[in-house]
């Protein structure tokens, strides 16, 4: 029932997790997001997989692109008070690192702007509607391919330890969603 | 401002006349050790009990009398009142309230459960945690998360009023208990990581009708400043002694939140609390000093206007909250009796002041892994006097945005937060529940959005250098400065402490153990492990001729965000990354209410 202790069952047999979580998405039909997502084409810095969603990008040293970088800075200021370090969940919130090996890019957008609730089981979860807050949704892809990576186990706990550097497009995109700075 | 500060005196005065004082019940239920009336057991924060049935020699015998599950899984913070023959037990979000017998082995005379709406619990920082009621003049009073203030009649659970503090929508919350003082109830407000400029309110007790209200940034009307008699360091503040330290209208969302611990001094008639950070997170979008935010107040009750101030953390970098508990205690210094106060900050000094004009007499730090200032400036003819001395390679205003400021001690959560210290007058030492973690702390450029998080700065955690424990349950001279024994703690001691008259020491651990310690040596006496982890707080009362010790466990709050995954070292080795022990592997969600007493 608790993510909290749902986790720590995940860490000691992560293997066998990942066989029922494949299962039960084969029974689902949004089967998108569930295997590693190779990056398939990059513009401007931004990669994406096959099927044209965004994606990280990580060498061999571990150096990560600019994207998967700034969604680490954003997801740990913006998320972690409810989501734990690392998306790796908390007593209250469940675990991002596990929830993107299922939920689709759609899905994750619609669940970020909208807000999602379930009252049941003596504790409250509720996920707030985060379409207006700009230091969310300025930065969701960032966010999404950060937590892609996580999911993956492309990219590790912690800060990255290598990025590549901030594309003009990037920062043009910020400025236009964010406002320029004063 | 004068004419301001006379009316409200005139309408209080007016109020007197009507009203018992909620002082005499709380000082009356609070000098019986049998009841514990109020969150800190009496007006002075101090968490000690006349109580010494349970003491040094026995306590080893101690056991579980009865336990009680409050049915709510979420973090659980405060502790349970007892009043006569009745306990009083609280839950973290939905707020319940529950009335148990302890004539007729804990039956539940009346539950109280507010029907609020869950859109309140994404908009708490942390965890929907609430640190419990107080109890004045038949009435138990609660401060629900959604700001509700409610007071209920003791004996029938009945709501006998019921008034609204402010609006989750902005971002205004509530996670605090109450203080019932004289004619009104003292009330604070959460929403620090939202823009809330936040404030300490007075409701009539009996009515519920505002009577006044503070703000911790603004305009002198708002602050209830006199710029000629309010003091900080024993110099009048001035006129807008607030505006001045912030950029336009950036007190407006300002923060200073009030979500700690309040005390009461009855003969100086003043209450004293803190004010917490300072919104966003980024230092670089909000020059100056931001008063009056990570500040102790001390403010007259009847009016609200403030005696004298005193800011811990001027322009704050670090997220260090001013809001913890401010026991107050009569101790000589130098040879002298004074009247102080001791306020353990996040920022991980120790003060001492003199509670009755807040002159600074010690300020050093209770963990030694703090490092983000050298010391507190304590040279009266100094410019900077009361004032930390920021070390450079710390300071995240100094390394600037996008730039990740790394190994500062303490870490964002304090080397104590909110959990409270006890003092024990027969030693003459606080006890105090320590965090033993440190952080890398990188801000940037955030936007502010009404109900929206307003934070602007990503921080990772992990233990403080030299070893794996993240927490130290220390004993303290407040008089010199000084640690006098620490015991470490695998985890942060997130629970408040209880010091009693057998000579013994109470606190909880975030792996669930209640624990028992000698007040002079710190010698483990007794641990007993309840069923969740504890970041509740000890209290203790009699019944039928009985003492018995309480303690709510359920884990979460701060400690169920950063350490339920474990902290992991960004500066280890590779290997080291994830070696660090998680909760998760000790504890489990849950609140419950376990009661101890020696056996028959």
């Amino acid at each position: 029932m608790t993510d909290f202790a749902e986790h720590s069952k995940s860490r000691r047999a992560g293997k066998r997790r990942r066989v029922v979580l494949l299962l039960a998405l084969c029974a689902a039909a949004s089967g998108a997001g569930a295997e590693p997502r190779a990056a398939a084409s990059s513009q401007d810095g931004k990669y994406f997989d096959a099927e044209g969603e965004p994606t990280y990008k990580v060498d061999a040293s571990g150096k990560v692109d600019w994207y998967t970088y700034s969604g680490f800075l954003r997801y740990s200021a913006e998320c972690l008070r409810c989501h734990g370090p690392d998306g790796l969940g908390s007593s209250y919130a469940p675990a991002l690192a596990d929830s993107l090996k299922k939920l689709s890019y759609a899905d994750f957008l619609s669940t970020v702007a909208n807000g999602r609730k379930n009252l049941e089981g003596g504790q409250e979860k509720v996920m707030p509607t985060l379409g207006l807050d700009k230091n969310v949704m300025c930065f969701i892809d960032d966010i999404y391919v950060y937590l892609k990576a996580r999911s993956d186990e492309a990219v590790g706990r912690n800060r990255p330890p290598a990025h590549d550097p901030k594309p003009k497009a990037w920062e043009d995109a910020e400025n236009a969603c964010m406002g320029a700075p004063s | 401002m004068k004419r301001l500060v006379t009316s409200l005196i005139s309408v209080s005065a007016l109020a007197l006349n009507a009203t018992a004082f909620a002082n005499e019940s709380v000082m009356k239920g609070s000098q019986d050790p049998k009841q514990w009336v109020i969150q800190a057991g009496t007006y002075d924060n101090q968490r000690y009990s006349k109580l010494d049935q349970i003491n040094e020699t026995n306590v080893g015998k101690m056991a579980p009398a009865w336990s009680f599950s409050t049915g709510v899984l979420r973090g659980h913070e405060g502790s349970p009142l007892v009043v006569g023959d009745i306990m009083y037990v609280h839950t973290p979000f939905p707020n319940i309230v529950y009335a148990l017998d302890l004539n007729d082995e804990g039956k539940i005379i009346w539950k109280y459960e507010p029907k609020q709406d869950a859109n309140v619990v994404p908009v708490m920082c942390c965890d929907t945690v609430n640190r419990g009621l107080a109890y004045a003049n038949g009435k138990i009073f609660l401060h629900q998360a959604d700001t509700t203030v409610v007071a209920l009649d003791a004996k029938t659970g009945k709501v006998t009023w019921s008034v609204v503090n402010g609006d989750p929508k902005k971002g205004e919350t509530n996670t605090a208990t109450v203080l019932p003082v004289k004619d009104k109830l003292l009330v604070g407000i959460s929403g620090g990581e939202f823009g809330v400029q936040c404030h300490i309110t007075a409701y009539d007790i009996e009515s519920g009708k505002k009577v006044w209200r503070a703000y911790s940034t603004g305009p002198d009307d708002q602050i209830l400043f006199d710029p000629e008699k309010t003091t900080s360091l024993g110099k009048p503040v001035g006129k807008d002694s607030s505006l001045k330290t912030w950029q336009g209208d950036q007190w407006k969302t300002g923060g200073g939140c009030t979500w700690g611990w309040y005390s009461y001094d009855p003969n100086l008639n003043l209450v004293y609390y803190g004010s917490g950070n300072p919104s966003t997170w980024n230092p670089k979008q909000r020059p100056g000093d931001n008063k009056w935010s990570m500040t102790l107040f001390a403010r007259d009750p009847d009016t609200g206007v403030a005696k004298w101030v005193y800011q811990m953390t001027p322009h704050d970098e670090w997220d260090y909250d001013g809001v913890n508990e401010v026991p107050l205690v009569d101790q000589k210094i130098d040879g002298k009796d004074r009247k102080l106060l001791v306020h353990f900050d996040r920022n991980g000094f120790g003060y001492t002041l003199d509670r009755t004009n807040g002159e600074l007499l010690v300020a050093e730090k209770y963990d030694p892994a703090v490092n983000w200032a050298s010391k507190v400036d304590m040279d009266r003819s100094s410019p900077t006097y009361g004032r930390p001395l920021v070390v450079a390679k710390y300071s995240t205003e100094h390394n600037g945005e996008d730039e990740n400021s790394q190994g500062i001690c303490p870490a964002a959560l304090g080397s104590k937060d909110e959990q409270p210290a006890a003092f024990s007058p027969k030693t003459g030492l606080f006890y105090v529940p320590t965090n033993h973690v440190c952080m890398d702390y990188e801000p940037f450029r955030v936007s502010y959005t009404p109900g929206q998080p307003y934070v602007g700065a990503t921080l990772a955690m992990y233990p403080a250098p030299g070893g794996a424990n993240m927490g130290n349950f220390i004993a303290w001279d407040a008089t010199k400065g000084k640690i006098v024994w620490s015991d470490p703690e695998q985890f942060s001691v997130w629970s408040g402490a209880l010091a009693t008259a057998g000579d013994i020491v109470f606190y909880g651990t975030l792996e669930g153990y209640l624990k028992a310690v000698d007040a002079k040596t710190g010698k483990l006496l007794y641990k007993y492990k309840t069923p969740s982890g504890i970041i509740g707080n000890v209290m203790t009362y009699q019944h039928k001729g009985k003492q018995y010790v309480a303690v709510l466990s359920g884990v979460g709050g701060w400690a169920g965000i950063g350490l339920a995954a474990g902290l992991a070292d960004p500066h280890a080795g590779l290997g080291a990354v994830g070696g660090y022990a998680a909760l998760s592997n000790y504890t489990a969600l849950g609140g419950t209410l376990t009661v101890f007493a020696l056996p028959d």
